[in-house]
């Protein structure tokens, strides 16, 4: 399959990047060139084979479902961009 | 007496311990080299302040007759992308400049509390993306090894770039790296130095800026193969805010160092000696099987199936990942953010644009596209069973053999100015032969094997099985005796 600039557009704001015009078509070249090499994955078979998300042979450990941080609204805003009265500030979401 | 900043990590132990030195004058020795080689631009930000500070305080100690650790005292630098408490923490990354961290990763936290000296923040590739480090925000570095018949800088490999630059132009003691694809072990060739990744889970990935969570673990990259027991024994260990990290016990890797490999069986797998690898590294890939057989081991032929599916594999798992780590970067709680009076969601694309560079921006578009509707099942889920293949490639091979010998790099080091130009995917094919072991999540290790006929480094890579550090130790221990490797960089030779 083939990405085309229109492509490269929506995935550019499914991942929050803007993405100047002049540059979707170099993009998508690019794009289209990593993706042709990593279809040579197709030529596996897989058949039968259950996907990993992880190799790691560890059983996720429990723990007690006790608050053991938090509670430093000052730390956690040390490096905001911009905070006001304790909360991080954004743009207006709500009209 | 040796110069202070010839000394390994083990010698600097033993020295401290004896007095013949104090830890101020040592870091004092590598403030003074890290001024002297600035122009390699290892460090992205130093910190003497707070080095000082902190050896000051291990010499107090030890003058008490209190020794936190092997490593109290030792100067060490720390890669850019773990958090360290208060010095800014950039990834290498313009979205990150000023980013000052309001806690300590484990694994520096850890080094700190044995008593290390952070010497400053070395350079890498942007959020670790990259084997030349040529994709930092605050510029290149530069090897300080010089080809014998070219003047051109050579990329010191990636994106643990600035760490293997630090340790070979000896501005550090050792440094701390992170491999994903073969971040620790590719730089480590290039530069002539040892450099291990560790199993996955043995060291806690937490304070580390991620990349591919799955596959991203810390490691030393030091002088030496003691070197690197010591500094892994001071890193590694379970973490209950890890949830990958492993609860298993941990060795005194340094006692794995015995010498002695008689009867052990070392794999060497046909496929990574593809037609048309070239012939420098079949040779020296060849004395180190003939290092290893003289020392008493046993060589035995394997096969690794599913190899030349790693890459390809990896390229779109490891996106995949980062484009959901990347998310957080969002201009609200911290770092750069670009705001020109328009909506949140226009915040977030003008504030992404312009803080991730090229090569971030094209892997977190390849990983939303593997990961978006219709193409989920066709490109991540085939990945993922393709790595499953290549983990039973290796859990099958640790049936028979102790240790897999291989080659790290298909080359030696190329020039910056010729990374610049190379297209993605030339670029990705520097780590043909690490990124398999990233995959299965075992353990590997690239020491110096030799020179190139360019008097370039050349490193070997040996793989574990899963948390058996200590035989990759053991048997890297006796090659490194066997190779003798003595270069010093062109650099310290006061070459060109």
């Amino acid at each position: 399959m083939s990405l085309d600039k229109a492509t490269v557009r929506k995935i550019g704001f499914l991942a929050r990047l803007e993405i100047p015009e002049e540059d979707l078509e170099g993009l998508a070249h690019e794009l289209n060139g990593i993706l042709g090499w990593v279809e040579q994955l197709a030529q596996v078979d897989t058949e039968g084979v259950a996907p990993v998300a992880s190799v790691s042979q560890m059983k996720l450990f429990w723990r007690d479902d006790v608050v053991t941080d938090g509670n430093m609204p000052e730390k956690a805003l040390a490096n905001a961009p911009e905070a006001v009265d304790g909360y991080f500030l954004v743009p207006k979401v709500v009209e | 007496m040796t110069e202070l900043t010839n000394l390994t990590l083990a010698e600097a132990r033993d020295g401290l311990a004896k007095g013949e030195y104090t830890s101020v004058e040592l870091t004092e020795a590598f403030l003074g080299a890290m001024e002297a080689r600035k122009d390699l631009n290892a460090f992205i930000v130093t910190c003497p302040d707070v080095a000082l500070e902190r050896a000051k305080a291990s010499d107090a100690r030890r003058a008490k007759g209190e020794v936190l650790g092997p490593m109290d005292g030792a100067p060490v630098a720390i890669k850019d992308l773990f958090c360290t408490e208060g010095v800014q923490t950039t990834a290498a990354s313009k979205i990150l400049e000023g980013f000052k961290p309001q806690y300590e990763s484990t694994v520096s936290g850890k080094l700190r509390d044995g008593g290390a000296v952070m010497l400053g923040k070395t350079n890498l590739d942007e959020f670790a993306m990259g084997s030349a480090n040529i994709t930092s925000a605050y510029g290149n570095v530069t090897s300080p090894w010089v080809a014998e018949d070219d003047p051109e800088k050579l990329v010191p490999g990636g994106s643990s770039g600035g760490s293997a630059a630090a340790v070979s132009a000896r501005m550090c003691l050792a440094a701390t790296g992170t491999d994903t694809g073969g971040s620790i072990r590719q730089p480590a060739a290039f530069t002539g130095i040892v450099g291990l990744k560790p199993t996955y889970g043995r060291c806690s990935r937490w304070g580390i800026v991620a990349f591919a969570s799955s596959l991203d673990q810390a490691g030393p990259m030091t002088h030496t193969v003691r070197d690197a027991a010591i500094m892994l024994g001071q890193m590694a260990g379970f973490d209950p805010k890890d949830s990958t990290s492993a609860k298993v016990d941990l060795p005194d890797f340094e006692k794995a160092l015995t010498g002695d490999i008689r009867g052990l069986k070392v794999g060497i797998p046909k496929e990574y000696r593809p037609d048309g690898l070239d012939s420098e590294i079949a040779a020296l890939w060849d004395q180190g099987i003939a290092w290893l057989k003289d020392a008493g081991a046993e060589i035995v032929d394997i096969s690794l199936p599913h190899t030349d599916k790693a890459l390809a594999t990896y390229y779109i798992v490891a996106p995949a990942e980062a484009s959901s780590n990347l998310a957080r970067y969002d201009g609200v709680r911290y770092g750069l953010r670009v705001e020109e009076g328009g909506n949140l969601d226009e915040m977030y694309m003008k504030t992404r644009a312009k803080g991730f560079g090229k090569e971030v921006k094209r892997r977190i578009l390849i990983g939303t596209y593997v990961l978006s509707a219709g193409y989920y099942d066709a490109y991540y889920l085939k990945a993922q069973k393709v790595r499953a293949l290549i983990a039973n490639d290796f859990a099958e091979a640790f049936k028979t053999v102790d240790v897999i010998l291989t080659p790290t790099a298909p080359s030696d080091a190329f020039p910056i100015a010729g990374g610049n130009k190379v297209d993605p995917i030339t670029m990705y094919l520097n780590d043909v032969f690490t990124v398999p072991a990233s995959l299965a999540g075992v353990p590997a290790m690239s020491l110096p094997g030799g020179l190139s006929q360019k008097g370039l480094p050349l490193g070997l890579q040996l793989i574990g099985r899963p948390f058996d550090e200590e035989t990759i130790l053991r048997a890297a221990g006796v090659m490194e005796a066997a190779a003798e490797f003595t270069a010093v960089p062109t650099l310290l030779r006061g070459g060109k």
